[in-house]
């Protein structure tokens, strides 16, 4: 077929030229031939789905923050940020950073020294299979829907962005993720990522530079907001969270401190399986506690290219942008600010290399996906339940045809979305009844040994029972927002914090009541697992800069720096 | 390169990567100073392609020398 025919010309937000195109053709070459490369190495179980476990921390820390740094996040908080300003910035800072270094200096060791694949193995040998089946298999579940949702994103991004055919830009995105990961597994996922990184990096950082050059500075562009929408406050973190009334999020302090930075941000960096499995692949538990604190430093920094060019968007555009479900023909929505700043100081090239930025991103959520769902399905639900005595050449196969049929089932995904499309925000709520209660679960599990089997199940379940039924209940009646979230006026990303406290809260009292009336398991069992019962490698030769708690520390500490200056 | 499996490291396809990009986009940007284009993005007189571009080509060409396959084994050799 023409390939002009399938790049359908529609209106579009910005033109390539042939220079922009060779960019994108020499980014889908490259990542293509490295897949190729790397499927010599994925012969074992270990290779294809822990990329040999032989991963160096930075190439772990990029990989675990990269996993995170997807297009449907840049795009999505960079219009969060136009909407709701600098407090989109709490998403990047206290939603990541504490869990961030939590992750690495408590939770690593247990997850690497126990040799598990996945969190839901790690549930297994803690609590039981019925803990390890219900995440294994709601996990596996979302992956797949998720990547579905990344694909349909992308190709709703290309078409808006660039005119290009929604069917082109699913068949070459599926196909190309489809081939790399079958190839080389966690391997091509990991190197991709950081090919991303760097992709993400250098193609969004121009934004910022030359949009405060445009603005006057940070002082300039703040008097332009002003002079813009006067009356609001888009550019201090904390000043305007005393009440729900004082910010156009609808939010109080104690929502964003215990919802998000507690339970939401602690339940999605120490227990998804998509981040952490990149933090497994390191080649040593130092490694793998490193690797998180390295990836918080770059998380610190990712606001320059995503809420500051949500922030100048505000200053400098001349239209006012609109709600996505709101914007008639020849509006643009909140989401369209990232694309709409790329246009407007990216010439030929820049542009070129900005969109492959948002390709890359997208195609590695897909991947990310992708190679988690595999290693899921295969190690936590096909090997337990279906056959599980096979020689382990047999279960790499298995993985590759995963991510073969995973590909399939996200792209029948992707199509539903495209009929359905309030189906996307379902899908990613979706997400979210799991991961707030499975903290609680892998916490206590974790630091209490007196946890019992029964009482990880019944409190996983119960706590994703309350996601789902405070979810349903503000959705069906709005009074209801007034009463799980203390205030009628919380928008939906305020509703989503109280709904993972209250799923937190449920699960641990559940797990506690029920631990209380049954048997607990032999201190013998629960070695390497537990905290009071495992004796964690000491590092006997390293100088103080070079141990995860000093760089923990001066994580934190910047972390602190940063909510004081931009109080 | 890896120790288990002798795989090129990643910084040296990064370096490639930046390396091409750099090079094609400075190149761009130095015809448009003599081609200047009729449409041109906000604070077009920066240039920012060509400094942009031959910031993405210094990196490139660093991580690709430094990173190399050649040096790579060079250096294990040496450590073995």
């Amino acid at each position: 077929m023409n390939l002009a025919l399938l790049l359908l010309k529609t209106p579009t937000l910005v033109h390539l030229s042939a220079v922009d195109l060779a960019i994108i053709v020499f980014y889908f070459a490259l990542v293509l031939g490295i897949g190729f490369y790397l499927k010599r190495f994925a012969k074992t179980g270990e290779d294809f789905f822990l990329a040999g476990r032989e991963m160096t921390a930075w190439v772990a820390g990029l990989a675990f923050v990269s996993a995170n740094l997807g297009s449907l996040e840049l795009l999505g908080w960079a219009g969060n940020a136009y909407q709701y300003g600098i407090l989109a910035a709490h998403w990047y800072w206290v939603g990541a950073i504490p869990a961030m270094v939590f992750l690495g200096l408590v939770m690593m060791p247990f997850y690497y020294i126990s040799k598990t694949h996945s969190v839901p193995g790690y549930l297994k040998l803690r609590y039981g299979s019925e803990a390890s089946a219900l995440s294994a298999v709601t996990f596996a579940f979302m992956t797949i829907l998720m990547s579905g949702v990344n694909m349909y994103a992308m190709a709703v991004v290309m078409e808006v962005v660039l005119g290009w055919n929604l069917h082109f830009s699913i068949i070459v995105s599926s196909l190309t993720v489809g081939v790399y990961v079958a190839a080389g597994g966690l391997f091509s996922a990991i190197f991709n990522e950081v090919l991303q990184f760097f992709l993400i990096w250098f193609g969004a950082l121009l934004i910022p530079i030359i949009g405060l050059t445009e603005a006057g500075g940070w002082s300039g562009m703040v008097a332009r907001i002003h002079a813009n929408y006067p009356g609001q406050d888009f550019t201090h973190l904390w000043g305007p969270m005393s009440s729900a009334a004082n910010n156009p999020m609808g939010v109080q302090w104690v929502a964003i401190v215990f919802g998000l930075g507690s339970v939401i941000s602690m339940g999605y960096w120490t227990t998804d399986f998509l981040v952490v499995q990149r933090v497994l692949s390191a080649h040593n538990l130092r490694s793998a506690k490193l690797a998180p604190i390295i990836g918080s430093f770059f998380k610190m920094a990712v606001p320059l290219i995503v809420i500051l060019p949500g922030l100048l968007g505000r200053a400098v555009l001349p239209w006012h942008l609109v709600p996505g479900n709101q914007a008639q023909p020849g509006q643009f929505k909140y989401d369209d600010v990232l694309p709409l700043m790329l246009a407007r100081y990216c010439g030929p090239g820049l542009l070129g290399l900005g969109i492959t930025a948002l390709i890359a991103g997208f195609m590695a959520g897909m991947a990310g996906n992708v190679s988690a769902f595999a290693t899921v399905w295969t190690y936590d639900i096909y090997r337990p339940y279906l056959r599980k005595e096979a020689p382990d050449q047999h279960y790499v196969s298995m993985g590759r045809w995963c991510t073969i049929i995973g590909l399939l089932v996200s792209i029948g995904t992707a199509y539903l979305v495209t009929r359905s499309k309030s189906m996307m925000d379902y899908v990613q709520a979706l997400f979210s009844f799991f991961i707030a209660p499975l903290f609680g679960t892998v916490l206590l599990g974790m630091l209490w040994k007196r946890a019992t089997r029964m009482a990880g199940f019944l409190g996983l379940l119960a706590g994703v029972l309350t996601s789902v039924t405070t979810f349903t209940m503000m959705k069906l009646d709005a009074r209801w927002i007034g009463v799980f979230c203390f205030s009628p006026l919380a928008q939906p990303l305020a509703q989503a914090m109280w709904q993972a406290l209250w799923a937190c809260l449920v699960c641990v009292a559940v797990t506690v009541l029920v631990t209380f009336v049954t048997e607990p398991r032999a201190d013998q069992d629960l070695v390497g697992l537990v905290y009071s019962l495992t004796k964690v490698p000491h590092e006997e030769h390293a100088t103080v800069f070079h141990t995860p708690w000093f760089w923990g520390l001066v994580a934190l500490a910047l972390f602190v720096i940063l909510q004081i200056i931009f109080w | 390169m890896s120790e288990k499996h002798q795989i090129i490291p990643v910084w040296f396809f990064v370096g490639v990567l930046l390396l091409v990009y750099g090079a094609l986009i400075l190149a761009t940007g130095i015809y448009e100073i003599s081609n200047p284009p009729v449409d041109r993005v906000v604070l077009y007189d920066l240039h920012a392609n060509v400094w942009w571009g031959g910031v993405l080509l210094i990196l490139g060409v660093f991580f690709s020398w430094r990173f190399s396959p050649a040096r790579e084994r060079a250096r294990m050799a040496k450590n073995s």
